[in-house]
């Protein structure tokens, strides 16, 4: 009988060691397509040229990091406001029935397929754009948007969990010391949940940084360095996805290597966010 | 002395018009999907197959492929899904090694959808020689879901109560029959959740499938059959303006599908968190 107590545990143990050997699968997988091109070209050649012509053999994706970053940081733009006045109202200032009816509608919301956003911009920025600020409507404002009412829900769903997770006698304590609601909030509540808002609004820039289908259908996926809010970009993503089908070769581990350049990048974001919640609960 | 409380007033508006803001977006593009695809949909859209490209006639084969495809991620995420979590909440105190497998949980969720793509595309199709095909895109759906499943039944097995455990135990029964014969049909409705939820965001995937299950549009006949998903179906008629009425139609359907599947997720694991607080 105890053994095979024993061998039940082992089992479970290898089974909860699995989702380790995945990542360290992927991340093989994808080192061991792409590392040689990187190797061959330089890390600086690689990461810091802007010269992407696969039939010439030459790979920088400087372009594709730049839109990338471009595109991230307007949707984080964007979507900061919404969701924070949106988590901070639900939290602090409506009743709680209104909070157990609304918190749940936008989770569900996040649950929209991301290709259906993508047509969103298509169908509603695109005229929008052409009409009012000039261009041809795919660029960095549009899929900045988009991604950020993307996040919005992931944004919002951390922050009112983060916010309600204050324990009540903060805000009782400040209340009673005389303040506004607004002033504990700013002062007292918004501190206390800082670690936990932060890492939603890290795991929102990862969200950002790795959607592919809907910033190919509203980027435009020029290869360029944009000037202008209106100018079409290309993300790491959508370089992957657009030219996969059809690579060979170098090309084909170029591609894997900006997959490697991606993947690092996520998996620094997901230690920041882990070591920022971490410190969190420490304290 | 009125700065404060005019402050307040103030802020009160200007967060409740964010809130307003952000609720009426997302309830914007759920209603204008609706209002131009609920016109398309009816049962020969769902039950015919698609002409000249989907340019004309239904979607029946992508209904089809969407729910083999899921399934088949399913069935091979949830036991890795559900043992893990068991051994998580069960078998372990909070160590190292628990640290570390929730770190990688937490990474692999993070991980865009377009490198499990990559990573399933050179594993299964080229490696393995799975080609597209239906098992190479559940096993790399079941890998990206795993998380999901993971930590919803963490969740439910932790709000089974200790003293279930503690009866179950002195009355001689071993830890693996606790858990098998207690804990585990006690956390039912949260385990089932955390699969429900696995099954929406197979739903969703459109990179992924593209990158390992391919994009023929037939009624696939074996496991290594390509298939093409709703998701994959919408995505190449608004991407390549084949035809924008099917494209609502198809994202009515995926927006309905996806609501409903969620909703009862939602009202499941709500269920189990009122029963056990």
């Amino acid at each position: 009988m105890k053994s095979r107590e024993n061998l039940i545990q082992f089992g479970l143990l290898i089974i909860a060691l699995s989702t380790i050997v995945i990542l360290l699968l992927i991340a093989l997988f994808i080192l061991k397509e792409g590392l040689p091109i990187i190797l061959r070209v330089g890390i600086k050649g690689f990461i810091c040229s802007t010269h992407w012509s696969p039939q010439q053999g030459q790979f920088g994706i400087l372009a594709m990091i730049i839109g990338t970053a471009w595109i991230t940081a307007g949707a984080i733009l964007v979507s900061l406001p919404l969701s924070l006045s949106c988590a901070i109202y639900l939290s602090e200032f409506s009743t709680p029935k209104v909070r157990g009816t609304l918190k749940p509608i936008i989770e569900l919301l996040a649950g929209i397929p991301s290709v259906v956003y993508g047509f969103m911009g298509m169908v509603i920025l695109f005229p929008l754009i052409r009409n009012y600020l000039g261009g041809a409507g795919p660029s960095i404002l549009t899929a900045s948007v988009i991604l950020g009412i993307m996040i919005l829900p992931t944004i919002t769903s951390i922050a009112i969990d983060s916010l309600q997770a204050v324990p009540h006698s903060y805000r009782e304590g400040s209340l009673s010391l005389g303040a506004t609601r607004w002033q504990t909030i700013r002062m007292v509540i918004l501190p206390a949940a800082k670690t936990g808002i932060l890492s939603g609004i890290i795991l929102g820039i990862g969200r950002a940084v790795g959607e592919t289908m809907a910033v190919i259908m509203i980027a435009g996926n020029s290869v360029i360095i944009p000037k202008s809010l209106l100018d079409p970009v290309r993300t790491l993503t959508a370089n992957i996805a657009l030219e996969m089908n059809y690579a060979t070769g170098d090309h084909r581990q170029a591609l894997f290597a900006t997959g490697i350049v991606l993947f690092i990048t996520i998996i620094i974001l997901n230690i920041i966010a882990h070591t920022i919640a971490r410190g969190g609960v420490e304290k | 002395m009125l700065k404060p409380i005019f402050w307040e007033q103030v802020m009160k508006k200007i967060l409740f018009v964010g809130t307003a803001i952000t609720v009426f977006i997302l309830f914007f593009i759920i209603f204008y999907i609706l209002k131009n695809g609920l016109a398309v949909v009816d049962m020969e859209f769902l039950l015919s197959s698609p002409k000249d490209f989907g340019r004309a006639g239904g979607i029946f084969p992508c209904i089809v492929g969407t729910i083999v495809l899921s399934l088949v991620a399913i069935i091979i995420a949830t036991p890795l899904g559900v043992g893990t979590s068991i051994y998580l909440s069960e078998y372990t105190r909070e160590s190292k090694l628990t640290s570390i497998i929730r770190f990688g949980t937490d990474c692999l969720a993070g991980i865009p959808s377009i490198i499990f793509g990559l990573f399933g595309f050179v594993l299964f199709v080229v490696y393995l020689g799975l080609g597209w095909s239906i098992l190479s895109g559940g096993l790399t759906i079941a890998f990206m879901i795993l998380p999901t499943i993971i930590r919803t039944s963490e969740e439910a097995i932790k709000s089974v109560p200790d003293y279930y455990r503690e009866v179950s135990l002195s009355l001689g029964g071993t830890k693996w029959q606790t858990i098998v014969k207690v804990v585990l049909p006690s956390a039912l409705p949260g385990i089932v959740t955390g699969i429900i939820l696995g099954v929406a965001r197979s739903i969703e995937e459109t990179a992924i499938v593209i990158f390992t299950a391919g994009s023929v549009l037939r009624i696939p006949t074996s496991l290594f059959d390509s298939c093409r998903t709703m998701s994959v179906h919408f995505y190449i008629l608004a991407r390549e303006g084949i035809s924008m009425e099917n494209a609502y139609g198809t994202a009515t359907i995926l927006i309905i599908t996806i609501l409903l599947i969620n909703a009862f997720a939602y009202w499941l694991m709500h269920r189990l968190m009122a029963k056990y607080s």
